[in-house]
């Protein structure tokens, strides 16, 4: 796969399609996939990595990308494709600068599932079929891709390339998909268990806000929490409200925007499962105001944007709970 | 954390300007009585509610919140409640999620002939918040006063 995204881009930028490609290289370690910009083929050629960890989503570099001169090649998975065509319907990135290499993925792997398995030394991984090979300073293990795949890939949504100029691989489609198990699971718990299952999970947070500077849902050019009169704009939380106030705005403010890409989960250093919050916004959409794809196409509206005579009145969140009031 | 016999709590009621203002209005110049521990904040239509001014009641002491607004199909600028409905609908059930009590929070419709409803709606929202007792789940340590 990443010969041949090579060979794309190199044709792309020899016969002056695009002067720019954006895609990813090797970060600090081999597992830590960063997005880069590549103008020449030597660079591309020297640099560009397509492998299990390349789970970073593009579409929010266009933004910027996108308004500087001449055009840009990208390379996106098909639920980046989601976040794109998102941002295409809220005009915040400009169609004609940027061409769409869609390539089909099967799964992003986890590098701290990986370390589980494995344990220290983890000198290299590769991908073989449905299965990773690692190695160690002293051994080379077989593991299986499907138990070590990204939280959001395994349970993908969909396969399907929802924008897209070119492709390499097939088209998919969108998956079955079992995704709000875990949100359903939490619902039946109590309030109070509700209560310490956050507690426990959101008082790790050190406002680091990678969160928010990952989620291709967040763009706003001057963001809430970067107001100094916020009262949440610490680095480290004082108090526990901190917290909650972040989280619960900052999924919020992505409410019927979010194209579920788990983007916030795995940039969490402290391994708090973010998208929960946001696939809990998710799944009340479709249960109160119909099924909702963010980013599925250009024209419906989200469902914070839009309205019917007769919608659920608030108080259903008591009534859905066995009616306290 | 007992709840104490004299417990009183603050509630914060956000009226829009139209319709919930007016009504509080005339359930004044009624002689009706509501408990004082609403404190009514006038807002220009219920949609001008953003979710973080609710949580920054609760950051600030209040103990219950309420969204006071036209009748859906009332509004002053045709459409304001209906978003302000759907927001809201989803903001509870992100508390609910999270923990928080559900009894907290609410929404009433209230129009500005409906001077009666205002105030049996404050009066059973804070014997409900009375019996709730303290916010204690989203409070802020640092904005305790005593």
């Amino acid at each position: 796969m990443q010969k041949r995204m090579i060979a794309k881009a190199t044709e792309l930028l020899n016969n002056g399609t695009v002067d720019r490609v954006l895609g990813w290289k090797t970060g600090e370690f081999f597992y830590d996939l960063t997005p880069a910009v590549f103008d020449s083929v030597s660079a591309l050629e020297a640099k560009f990595v397509f492998n299990s960890f390349s789970g970073a989503n593009l579409s929010k570099y266009l933004i910027a990308e996108s308004r500087k001169p001449g055009k840009i090649a990208v390379f996106l998975k098909p639920c980046d494709s989601y976040s794109f065509t998102q941002l295409l319907k809220e005009h915040r990135i400009l169609r004609e600068n940027v061409y769409v290499i869609g390539v089909q993925c099967d799964g992003m792997c986890d590098i701290d599932k990986v370390r589980n398995i494995i344990g220290e030394g983890l000198l290299s991984v590769r991908k073989d079929g449905n299965h990773l090979i690692a190695e160690t300073f002293d051994a080379t293990k077989t593991i299986a891709k499907s138990d070590v795949l990204l939280e959001r890939c395994a349970v993908c949504k969909s396969k399907k390339i929802v924008t897209y100029d070119e492709l390499i691989g097939e088209q998919g489609d969108v998956c079955e998909s079992d995704r709000f198990d875990e949100v359903a699971r939490l619902e039946a718990m109590t309030p109070e268990e509700r209560f310490e299952f956050w507690r426990n999970e959101l008082s790790r947070c050190i406002r680091c806000n990678a969160c928010r500077n990952v989620c291709p849902a967040c763009s706003c050019e001057k963001c809430v929490f970067d107001n100094d009169n916020s009262g949440v704009k610490n680095k480290a939380a004082a108090d526990s409200f901190e917290e909650n106030m972040f989280h619960i705005i900052r999924a919020f403010h992505v409410a019927s925007r979010c194209t579920d890409c788990g983007e916030c989960s795995r940039v969490c250093p402290q391994h708090i499962p973010l998208h929960l919050l946001n696939r809990k916004f998710i799944k009340d959409i479709n249960e109160l105001y119909g099924p909702y794809m963010a980013g599925a196409d250009l024209n419906t509206k989200p469902a914070l944007m839009d309205y019917t005579k007769d919608d659920c009145e608030p108080s259903i969140v008591y009534e859905r709970n066995g009616g306290a009031q | 954390m007992s709840v104490n016999e004299t417990f009183s709590p603050t509630i914060v009621a956000f009226c829009c300007n139209w319709c919930s203002y007016a009504g509080a209005d005339l359930s004044g110049t009624n002689r009706l009585q509501y408990p004082a521990n609403v404190k009514i904040i006038r807002i220009p239509c219920s949609c001008r509610l953003n979710p973080m001014f609710i949580l920054r009641a609760f950051q600030r002491g209040a103990d219950g919140v309420i969204l006071c607004g036209c009748h859906p199909g009332d509004c002053h600028y045709t459409t304001g409640n209906y978003y302000a409905r759907r927001r809201m609908t989803l903001l509870f059930s992100m508390l609910d999620f999270l923990g928080i009590e559900e009894e907290r929070t609410r929404v009433e419709w209230v129009s500005a002939a409906e001077g009666a409803k205002f105030a049996a709606t404050m009066n059973e929202f804070v014997a409900t918040i009375t019996k709730l007792g303290p916010n204690r789940r989203l409070e802020d340590l640092r904005c305790r006063k005593e």
